[in-house]
């Protein structure tokens, strides 16, 4: 079963905890995915580029129009995700306690839609 | 012999000489590996070999041989040499070594998605790439899985036998489970993965008919094949030419496989025989009912009632509940089905489940309560983490204007 572990904040929140343990919080980070790595259940994990280097695009009229943004109206925006490929939902949620942002901000834990269905 | 799958079946064969000779199955697992992958490149080129099985066992010696010197600081000299000596290719004493490995990659000590991805390669001769395409994960994550799974056993302390007798039918349910999981895998209906995973269920029925083979005095193996057969019998039917599901009862019979199902009746009406009944034959026996059935309203629903009391004992699931309430229903009214439901949901483990939601919005269609059958459809197509299922869902919804 595939999850998306996400985790949202800004920059007030990622700034609050200070250099030194954002530091380590990283560190920590990339211990967890490289064991998850090598577990064979981690597919990807990705921290997002900052919010200023956002694009839209729409298509109006066959046109596509590329815009900056948008910015944050919101109060919180994704700032890494992770795709796990694990056993079940409770190995997703141990793996999410075990992200060291748990601590700080939460990590919301999705599963993704799956293809398999046995009936009819 | 001029066919790739039959080369992949010379695989567990292949695999089991290297082992039993030398030991080390993880190291004589990737041999053998990049035995099939330098087959893959060389015999189209330079023809086929006369003896497939000689050629691969005798390439995945030399692999294993090389790394093995190339591991010198570690291992001795003279075990290296030992290994140019290659084991004696096909003829003489047969082995057939499948059940071992089967056993093996289904070690307990592994997650079930380690023991599907292993049991894969080493028994099913897929490749990592194509396993982790099945998957729709990164092929590294695949080839790390595997090789975790192999560190894994190697760190259990299995060896390469059969478990002992009093262990082996707890050992024989995961590999059956696992075989089901990987039918399962293949047996799905959208068109983009549909080519990859349809191997899956070919693969998951090879698996079950050499087990059967292997062990034919299992009533559950019969069944967990019979259970295959009479499943994947209806493959062409159970989806609409753009990918949705069509529900058993809509679907059109004439397109099911009639050869299949002969053999899966046959299968489980032998096994149900011979006793004991295990939830595998039970489950057969309740698609060989629904198989049988020319037209969906003639379908025998008092003996499917009946096969899912009884597995309901033997296996007790809350899936299996929601499944007799359906049957209920067809034979005892939709008010009946209802009321089973109510009790369900007082389980804890399915109060929230979509499959619950699911059948009582069902269950409500065929009371006539459209409105809230509806609502019902909606709110499993909200709940549910499968796609195809949330495509029907929301049509059987949408049915209801």
């Amino acid at each position: 079963m595939k999850y998306m572990l996400l985790i949202y904040g800004n920059e007030e929140a990622f700034g609050s905890i200070g250099a030194e343990a954002l530091a380590e919080l990283i560190r920590e980070t990339d211990a967890l995915n490289q064991e998850l790595f090598e577990s064979g259940e981690l597919v990807g994990a990705y921290g997002m580029a900052d919010q200023l280097n956002s694009k839209m695009v729409r298509v109006a009229g066959g046109t596509p129009v590329v815009t900056d943004g948008p910015f944050a109206e919101a109060k919180e925006y994704l700032g890494s995700f992770t795709i796990l490929d694990c056993e079940n939902l409770e190995r997703a949620l141990e793996i999410a306690a075990r992200n060291p942002s748990a601590r700080h901000w939460g990590v919301e834990v999705r599963p993704l839609m799956h293809e398999a269905t046995l009936e009819p | 012999m001029t066919d790739w799958r039959a080369v992949r079946r010379l695989v567990p064969e292949v695999l089991g000489a290297l082992v039993r000779r030398y030991g080390r199955f993880d190291a004589c697992e990737d041999a053998v590996q990049e035995a099939l992958v330098a087959a893959a490149a060389q015999w189209p080129v330079e023809g086929w070999p006369e003896s497939p099985r000689a050629w691969l066992v005798t390439v995945a010696t030399r692999r294993l041989a090389d790394h093995v010197r190339s591991d010198a600081a570690r291992r001795r000299r003279e075990e290296a040499d030992a290994l140019r000596t290659p084991p004696p290719p096909a003829g003489g004493e047969e082995h057939d070594d499948t059940l071992t490995l089967l056993f093996l990659c289904c070690h307990p000590a592994l997650t079930p998605p380690s023991q599907i991805a292993l049991t894969l390669r080493a028994v099913g001769g897929l490749s990592t790439a194509e396993i982790a395409r099945a998957f729709l994960v990164p092929e590294a994550t695949m080839a790390q899985r595997i090789s975790r799974a192999k560190q894994r056993i190697k760190a259990a302390g299995a060896g390469f036998a059969l478990p002992p007798p009093a262990e082996q039918a707890a050992r024989l349910a995961v590999v059956l489970q696992v075989i089901y999981l990987v039918f399962n895998e293949g047996y799905t209906a959208t068109s983009g993965t549909r080519l990859v995973r349809a191997e899956l269920t070919a693969e998951a029925i090879r698996l079950a008919r050499d087990l059967h083979r292997l062990v034919p005095g299992d009533g559950e193996v019969a069944g967990l094949l019979g259970l295959l057969l009479l499943t994947d019998a209806r493959r062409r039917a159970r989806t609409a030419p753009d990918g949705s599901l069509v529900p058993l009862s809509e679907q059109d019979r004439t397109l099911w496989d009639t050869e299949a199902i002969a053999e899966g009746v046959a299968l489980v009406t032998a096994a149900l025989a011979s006793g004991p009944i295990g939830p595998y034959q039970l489950q057969a026996a309740i698609a060989a009912v629904h198989d049988e059935a020319p037209t969906a309203d003639v379908t025998d629903w008092p003996q499917i009632l009946a096969l899912y009391t009884v597995l309901e004992r033997v296996a007790p699931n809350p899936a299996v509940t929601l499944n007799r309430a359906v049957a209920v229903a067809e034979v005892h009214g939709p008010a009946a089905g209802l009321a089973l439901l109510d009790t369900v949901a007082a389980d804890g483990r399915i109060a929230v489940s979509h499959h619950l939601v699911s059948v009582r919005a069902h269950l409500l269609e065929l009371a006539g309560d459209r409105d809230a059958a509806r609502a019902g459809y909606r709110e499993a197509a909200r709940r549910t983490t499968s796609e195809p299922e949330r495509r029907h869902l929301l049509t059987r919804a949408a049915r209801l204007g």
